[in-house]
């Protein structure tokens, strides 16, 4: 049976997110596979017609007052129309603030059984199987969905996005029948983060600090600097949270964020195996530690033995320089 | 308004995960349980509503076996008056829409007006059950909440957005809200609360006591099969940089741009 894939794109400010793109060629190879087709759904103002050079061959764009912010009620109501409109029996998203949890109730709502957070797919006789990390990423599991549709969510930064292959999509408006009693929850206020700084579970580069950085401000004075040198985002360790050096949301591990990044730094942090589950899977880790027995080195791509005090500012030198 | 709190248990988050022979799941012989983490903030924030004013009883519900009695044990030690635990033989294998058919109809028979849930089991790490629940029951729902407030019959959740942002939400009661790390600091259970714990009832409810088809749930209705389990690949060995802070900054930048490709 051919595999017809809707790929729910996600947009920031009327932009599409890169997630978008990267979900768009995966669904692309796994339809290629098996003969199926690929289509995309949209929210609210973006340019839906931009996706047919992803590989969407329709684009179902849904659009009015309930598809600004995210509202439960009408967005599950919403991608359940796509999915019939559609007749897709796999869809996509970026594991995300949205999909977290419109996917689980879009699962109970239809009876399609659903895999969150995967981090890989690939096409096996026919079907799909989705990989995923369980216990924070000290464990893998491939799992099979038995139902008609299947819905998966992928973790930011799984999948490569090559160049767009080009093609045409036909969009269609997507009337998905909202009322007002579709509108349950209401977003009443909008807080932005303080930093431009990509979030954590989808920057590409990271650099965090630990509880060796002693105050908040020489957290500030050298994790952030380092961090905006290296066009990264900062993360810090639990107990460098703990300590008031940076808020909650810049925790990294197992009861923080699980990031994904291609470069992770971690400037005085010792690789507890609560700090490794959340950013293990990183492309690249450069460990910097005073103490060579740290565990963090285990897990490191590159590591320097020594004071992160002398280190990080000679690094944010030279980054400045490179990346200027 | 009754209050009720999801609570199960996981392994510790020290704990060194090994997969058992069959790779179907892990090796437990050695595993020390715990409350599952963001639980923990559930479990509080439902005591202090309840000392607020804004609950008039707080009931723990676990979807588990005989042994996370100990861990309901300290929940209710810890301010919790009584707990309703899900078991029966029909419920095993159930995947994460089945466990929340359980809960959902335990919840819904014990007259819960707001259910407090973890952000996500760090087992399973699905982060799904509670907002199935609040599907299948209908309710409102707000999710990896660090800033909760009741009023009347409304609640204002602050909610983790993605990329960075967070929003500010409100709806009506009954909900369901997941919370995260930054809600409150969970206290500990003191002496006197777990002499009381040793009186307070815990409850066990199979599928006919609950009313629900047995065929609904367990691992025949299960719709997401795990097929293999395995461990991360090992990473391959690092490399140590020497020198003094200049050379070796220089030196990492360059390895990053040549060999790693990485900036
Ligand atoms: C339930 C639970 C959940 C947890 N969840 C998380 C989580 O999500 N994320 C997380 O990070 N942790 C988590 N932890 C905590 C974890 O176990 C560790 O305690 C924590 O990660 C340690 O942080 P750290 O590496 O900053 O501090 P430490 O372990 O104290 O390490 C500091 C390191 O800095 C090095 N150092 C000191 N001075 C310098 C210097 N001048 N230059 C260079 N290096 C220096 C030391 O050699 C040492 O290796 C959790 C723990 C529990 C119990
Ligand atoms: N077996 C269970 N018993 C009680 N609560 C559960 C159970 N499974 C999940 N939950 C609740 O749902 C939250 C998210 O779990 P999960 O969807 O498994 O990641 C947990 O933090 C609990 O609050």
């Amino acid at each position: 049976m051919p595999t017809n894939i809707l790929v729910f794109c996600e947009t920031e400010g009327g932009q599409l997110r890169k997630s978008a793109f990267e979900l768009l060629g995966k669904a692309t190879q796994l339809a290629a596979a098996t003969g199926g087709k690929v289509s995309a759904v949209v929210f609210g103002d973006a340019d839906a017609a931009s996706l047919g050079a992803w590989g969407a061959s329709t684009v179902y764009v849904a659009s009015g007052p309930a598809f600004g912010t995210y509202v439960a009620g009408a967005w599950v109501k919403a991608l359940q129309a796509a999915i019939a409109s559609s007749g897709a029996n796999v869809v996509l998203g970026s594991a995300s603030g949205v999909t977290r949890e419109a996917f689980p109730r879009l699962s109970a709502r239809i009876g399609a059984g659903l895999s969150v957070e995967c981090t890989d797919l690939r096409a096996e006789g026919g079907a799909i199987v989705g990989r995923r990390p369980v216990y924070a990423g000290k464990a893998l599991v491939d799992v099979k969905i038995k139902s008609a549709v299947g819905l998966y969510t992928v973790r930011p930064n799984s999948f490569t996005i090559g160049a767009a292959p080009g093609g045409s999509a036909s969009v269609v408006a997507l009337d998905a029948g909202i009322t007002d009693a579709d509108l349950d929850v209401k977003v009443v206020e909008t807080l932005k983060p303080a930093t431009q700084a990509v979030d954590l579970t989808e920057a590409d580069r990271i650099v965090s600090g630990g509880r060796s950085l002693k105050s908040k401000e020489s957290f500030d004075a050298i994790v952030r600097p380092l961090a905006k040198a290296a066009h990264a985002t900062p993360g810090a360790s639990r107990a460098a949270v703990d300590a008031g050096y940076a808020p909650h949301g810049d925790q990294v591990g197992q009861t923080g964020k699980v990031v994904n990044p291609s470069l992770y730094i971690a400037l005085g942090i010792s690789g507890a195996i609560q700090h490794l589950a959340g950013m293990r899977t990183s492309r690249v880790i450069v460990a910097i530690n005073k103490d060579a027995e740290a565990p963090i080195f285990q897990y490191a791509t590159y590591g320097i033995v020594g004071d992160l005090f002398e280190i990080a500012p000679a690094l944010e030198k030279e980054l400045t320089k490179a990346l200027a | 308004m009754k209050i009720g709190v999801c609570l199960k248990q996981v392994p510790a988050t020290d704990t060194r995960i090994r997969v058992n022979p069959t790779n179907t799941g892990i090796l437990t012989d050695d595993v020390k349980w715990e409350i599952n983490p963001y639980d923990e903030y559930a479990l509080e924030e439902a005591i202090r509503l309840k000392q607020a004013g804004k609950g008039t009883e707080v009931v723990i519900f676990t979807l588990g076996d005989v042994a996370s009695e100990a861990r309901i044990r300290d929940g209710l030690a810890r301010g919790a008056d009584r707990a309703v635990r899900l078991d029966d033989p029909a419920f095993a294998g159930s995947d994460a829409l089945g466990k929340a058919r359980i809960l959902a109809a335990a919840l819904q028979q014990e007259g819960i007006g707001l259910v407090l849930a973890g952000r996500q089991s760090v087992d399973t790490d699905t982060g799904a059950v509670p907002a199935m629940i609040a599907e299948l029951l209908g309710w409102r729902q707000a999710s990896w909440v660090d800033k909760l407030v009741i009023e009347g019959e409304t609640f204002t959740a602050h909610r983790a957005a993605g990329g960075g942002t967070r929003e500010v939400v409100t709806g009506q009661l009954p909900a369901v809200i997941t919370c995260d790390k930054g809600l409150n600091e969970p206290r500990y259970a003191t002496l006197p609360g777990i002499m009381a714990a040793k009186k307070k009832p815990i409850v066990v409810k199979n599928a006919a006591a609950l009313g629900i088809d047995a065929g609904s749930v367990g691992a025949a209705a299960a719709l997401v099969v795990e097929e293999a389990m395995s461990l991360p690949p090992a990473r391959p060995a690092g490399r140590i940089l020497q020198g003094d802070a200049a050379t070796v900054a220089a030196e990492l930048v360059r390895l990053l741009r040549e060999e790693a490709k990485v900036i």
